[in-house]
Parts: structure tokens; sequence; C-alpha cells
């Protein structure tokens, strides 16, 4: 077992996935606590140029992960070959961002070694051993994890949770790993990813937005959240129970799988806060929150924040422009 | 086609959650229960699979014996048996052992299709579908928006980041985790509610299975989260706040 924090980089197409450097900032985090190395693994093809950009962090070694089967990501593939680089390399953790991607096969991967992916962590601390945070009930609770049973384990960092701009730098050597794949034990055959033809709603340049989730109830109460948007002269958005009930459409979802928006002001309305629609918002200037509950996520990330009925506060705000105008 | 869905029951979702004397869960004695909100969706997408090519929905649940409420329900829905592993503490399972229970209870169903939800409302893991496929050596794909069956094999929609998609096809049988907002959930009838009393609702002792608890992940100690920003909280009555608020717009952010 060699005492190193393995941390996996995602890329696509020879893009980064921007979440890789916050994941390998976690691992030097870690590492420091713990008093070991890190290394990185680029799984791939034609990922020497990226490994060779990581070669100029503070790391002990970066593995290009290569091979043909690669190209295209499949569940299979990608835990067969990373499987086959734990085994080598025998890190006593492996780290990987928390993406669409890695849920579908890091699971399948920490089984084979018998652990549990301990996913999603928001903070890591050393008592004894290493401490994994992760948020319970959609973030309204955080829960201190604890790895147990023979190493190494296996952890998924949450977006924007490790800052990137915090990496050590350094020199790293390169190595190649070339995994034995054979194209008859995957299984999943993929096409290529495409977009669903989007309506013409481009929240990203709007400067207000009021936003609204499942507290307005009903579709027919939307035209409430609607004047409010109006009468501000912004943009109307929703998180994704919204869109999915049909009560507005999937163009104004925002979230991980939505848009994502950075406006002046965003005032989520009824919104309890999930991280999957943080990621989507969480980059706007103010955020203003209305919710009945003082204990919703939404108020950890909120600027201004009023604790009460939307059918009440909303209506209020609206009342509120109105008489404003008038007076200026 | 036999159609598994794994089903979980979680508190429902605007509960006032506290938090249990040893530190480690929620008091849960005196809350209210729910499906969780993938999973009735991945029972519409099995109930739906059956109207276009036929064969049985087997629901299926780990949880203390109040879970049979959520397999009650499923049957009214239209599944036409269920599965109830039975456990008090099914929290206290870490997503592995969770997933050996699962499997002890499905494996011998042999069935061509597996469904569950795609995340858990309140362990939140996301991965107990992926586990279960791995330990039963079949294909999967995750967060799924669409689910053709071909001849012998099955066309899936995967969600990816920012409104991409992506097409995979793969034989069966197979594992899938459902998405929310894949389809539109049916309410059960009153027919439907009634029906479901005399359908078959097995009851399995997790004891009896054969798996051992393993500890790959334990929960030490939860507690409320720390806030990162300093909220400026607007209070008084609707009005008041409301008034508030505008001036706040109008003279500190100065955008209005
Ligand atoms: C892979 C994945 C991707 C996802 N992608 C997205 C995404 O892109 N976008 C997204 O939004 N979600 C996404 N989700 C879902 C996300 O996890 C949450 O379930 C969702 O954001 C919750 O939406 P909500 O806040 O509207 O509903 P809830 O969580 O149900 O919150 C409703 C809130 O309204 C409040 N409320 C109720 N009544 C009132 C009232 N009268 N007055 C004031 N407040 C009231 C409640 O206190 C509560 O806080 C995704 C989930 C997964 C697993
Ligand atoms: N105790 C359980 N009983 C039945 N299904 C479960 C249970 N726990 C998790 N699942 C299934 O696994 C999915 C993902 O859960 P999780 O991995 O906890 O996020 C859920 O949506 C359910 O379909």
């Amino acid at each position: 077992m060699s005492e190193t924090v393995l941390v996996i980089m995602e890329q696509r197409g020879g893009a980064w996935t921007r979440t890789s450097f916050e994941t390998l900032a976690a691992g030097q985090r870690l590492a420091a606590e713990m008093g070991k190395t890190v290394s990185a693994a680029i799984p791939g093809r034609g990922v020497d140029a990226l490994a060779n950009e990581v070669a100029s962090k503070k790391l002990d070694r970066v593995y290009a992960v290569e091979h043909e089967l690669l190209n295209d990501y499949t569940a299979d593939g990608f835990a067969a070959a990373l499987e086959e680089l734990i085994r080598q390399v025998q890190p006593s953790i492996v780290l990987f961002p928390h993406t669409y991607q890695v849920r579908d096969f890091a699971p399948k991967l920490a089984t084979r070694f018998n652990q549990a992916l301990i996913s999603d962590v928001i903070r890591i601390r050393n008592e004894n051993g290493p401490i994994f945070v992760r948020q319970l009930f959609q973030g309204k609770l955080n829960a201190d994890v604890r790895p147990g049973g023979p190493a190494p384990y296996f952890i998924s960092i949450q977006a924007g949770a490790f800052n990137a701009e915090s990496l050590e730098a350094g020199a790293a050597p390169v190595e190649k790993f070339v995994p034995h794949l054979k194209a008859a034990d995957i299984r999943q055959r993929p096409q290529a990813p495409f977009r669903e033809s989007t309506g013409a709603v481009d929240l990203t340049a709007a400067e207000i937005i009021v936003a609204v989730g499942r507290g307005i109830k009903e579709k027919d109460n939307i035209p409430i959240v609607e004047e409010l948007a109006k009468a501000l002269g912004g943009e109307l958005a929703a998180t994704r129970p919204v869109c999915d009930s049909g009560w507005l459409p999937i163009e104004r979802q925002v979230g991980s799988s939505g848009q994502t928006v950075s406006p002046k002001v965003y005032i989520a309305v009824g919104i309890s806060g999930a991280i999957q629609h943080q990621l989507g918002m969480k980059g706007s200037k103010t955020i203003v929150a209305i919710n009945k509950d003082a204990n919703a996520p939404i108020f950890e990330v909120a600027d201004y924040g009023i604790v009460g009925d939307l059918f009440e506060v909303v209506p209020a705000l609206v009342e509120s422009l109105q008489s404003a105008l008038v007076a200026h | 086609m036999k159609i598994i869905v794994s089903i979980k029951e979680v508190p429902v979702r605007d509960s006032q959650l506290r938090i249990s004397a040893d530190g480690r869960w929620i008091e849960d004695g005196d809350l209210s229960y729910e499906m969780n909100e993938p999973d009735a969706y991945a029972l519409e997408e099995a109930l739906q699979l059956k109207e276009r090519h036929g064969g049985e929905v087997i629901a299926l649940c780990a949880g203390p014996s109040g879970a049979s409420r959520t397999l009650r329900e499923a049957l009214a829905k239209g599944a036409d048996r269920a599965l109830h592993i039975e456990d008090e503490h099914i929290s206290s399972w870490d997503t592995l052992g969770l997933a050996r229970l699962l499997a002890k209870a499905a494996g011998p169903e042999k069935p061509d299709l597996i469904l569950t939800g795609l995340q858990s409302d309140d362990l939140g893991y996301g991965q107990t579908g992926v586990v279960l496929a791995e330990i039963l050596g079949l294909p999967h794909a995750t967060i799924i928006m669409a689910a053709e069956v071909l001849d012998g094999s099955i066309r899936v929609k995967r969600e990816l980041e920012s409104g991409w998609f992506q097409n995979i096809e793969m034989t069966l049988p197979a594992v899938l985790t459902i998405q929310s907002g894949i389809n539109k959930v049916r309410y059960a009838t009153l027919m439907g509610i009634k029906k479901a009393k005399s359908k078959e609702l097995k009851a399995l002792a997790a004891g009896d299975l054969g798996v051992a608890a393993s500890a790959t992940a334990t929960i030490e100690r939860i507690y409320s989260p720390q806030k990162v920003k300093q909220t400026q909280l607007l209070t008084g009555s609707a009005r008041e706040a409301a008034a508030k608020l505008i001036e706040k717009l109008r003279f500190e952010v100065r955008v209005l």
C-alpha cells in the first residue's frame, strides 16, 4: 500500500472538467493533513498534453491512462481501466470530482474493492484518520463520515467545495499507463452527446432573476411570481421540480442540469436551495431568499432573507415596488 | 418483461428534522413518510414499459415494518406484487451492505430490468443502483430521461450536465437509475387502492438473507450546517419586510 492520494481527473475531448482542479486541491489538502503524497490520473485517449499540464502541480506522479476504448466514456471501460491502475498504484485514498460521469462509474469501481463511495463530500478533516463531511436531507444536515474496511477509500468531491486557486505548483513525472481493455467487455454502446433544441430563453443575460421553487404549490400560482419578475424588469426562472411538473418550461430551469446564471440579483422564492440548484446560481452578485423555513439551505448563501409566507411577501413586494415607482 | 423497481421510503419533504440523542441520525419516530421522489418516477416508467411490452412489475423496498405503506401505494398504482426486506434500522447499513440485501431479493427473480431512483432524498448517496448492478453482474446506465426497449436490448437517454444528453444502448438484463421528470407520474385510483389489498406483499427479514453488515462508511455525527454567508434577515410583517427589501435593492444593491 503506497501512501498516495490518487486524484482521478475528468476531461472531455481534450477539455478539462473544471472541478477536476478543485478535486486536486482537495487532494493536496488531504495529503498535507495526513502526511501523504498526491498523484493524478487522466483517463482518455490522447491525453498527453493534459497530463503535461497537470505535471506542473505539486504531485508525486501523473498517470496518462491511455486507450482507444477510453475515447468515448463508458461505465464498463472506465471502471475496468481504473481498477487496473488502482491495483498497480495501490493508493490509500482515491478522489474524484462529483460529476455525472463519476456518479455513473465510481460506485461500480469502489464495489470491486469492497468499498462504498463516500459521495459528494464538502469538507475533509483529520481525527485519528480522515473524516469526510457530506450533506444529508438535501443540505438540511451535515454528516461526519468515517471510512472503514481495507483501503483504498473512494471519495467524490462536491463542485465548489475546494478552491482550485490554492493549488501548489511543482514538477511531476508523467507515466503512461495502458490498461488491458477489450471491446467485448464493454456492454454500453454510447452515441454522441446532443442538446435538445432549446427555446429562446437565455437567462444568462438577465440582470435580475426571480426564481420560483416548489413552495409555489401549483401551476395556477405561477402568475404571483411572474408579476414580481415583471415589476422588477427581470426574467422568471425555476427549480427542476417546477419544470418537471410542467408549471414552467424546462428552458427556465436553473441548476446543474439547467442553466448557470450570475445576475446582479437572484431572488429565490419558495426554493429550498439543494446543491444541484445552488450550482446554477451561487455566482449571482446578490442573492435574496424568501422561504417560510428559516433552516432552508438557501439561507446559507443568501445576502438578504425574508422568513415568511411567499403568498404574503411576494404580493407585498409588487405593491411596494408600484408605490415606490409612484413616489420617484 | 419482468421489471423490479427499487423504492425507498423517506421522511416527507417539509419535515422538521430533529437530531437524535446519540447524534448519529434523526428522531424518526414521529415523522411522516413518503415514496422517495425519483423512485415514484421509476415506478411510473416500469408501469408504462409493462403497458407497452407486457410482463410484471415488482416493487422492492428495504426498510422498517412501516414502509409497507409505501409498497401498498406502489401496488395501488399498478405494481403486481411487492418484496419488503424488513429492518428497523435501515439507515445504519452502508450502501454496500444495503445493495447486497437488495441483490439477495432481486437476483433470484431473474428480472429483465431493474429500475432505481437516481438518488435518495435522505442519504443522497446517488449510487445504490450502480452498486446493485455490479453485485448482480449487470450493465447499467444512470440519470435516465427516456427508455425504449428493443429486441433483447434497451436504448436509454442519459442526462449529462448543463442541458446535454446522450443515448446509450445496452443488452438486457440491465439496471437503470431514473431521474425525476422522465414521465408524468400517475395517481392511485380508488379501484387501484382496493385491488392493492389483495396483491402479494412478501416480507423478508434482513437478518435471514445472509448479508453481513459492512462498515465502509460510518456516520459518526450529524449536525446543522454552518452558514458561509451572513444573511441580513429582513423582519416585520410581510409588508414591512417587503418595503425593507425594496430599499436594500435600491440603495445597497443599486439595481432599481
Ligand atoms: C443529478 C441531479 C440533478 C439535478 N438538477 C437540478 C437542477 O438543474 N435544478 C434544480 O433546481 N434542481 C435540480 N435537482 C433537484 C434538486 O436536488 C432539488 O430536489 C430541487 O432543487 C428542489 O427544488 P425546490 O427547492 O423547488 O423544492 P423543495 O426542495 O421541495 O423546496 C421547496 C421550498 O419551499 C418552501 N416553501 C413551501 N411553502 C412556502 C411558502 N408558502 N412560502 C415560502 N416558502 C415556502 C419550503 O420551505 C422549501 O424550502 C437535481 C437533482 C439531481 C439528483
Ligand atoms: N432502503 C432502500 N430500499 C429500496 N430501494 C432503495 C433503498 N435505498 C436506496 N434505494 C434505491 O436506490 C436509489 C438511490 O439511493 P441512494 O444511493 O441512497 O441515493 C433510490 O432512489 C432507491 O431507488
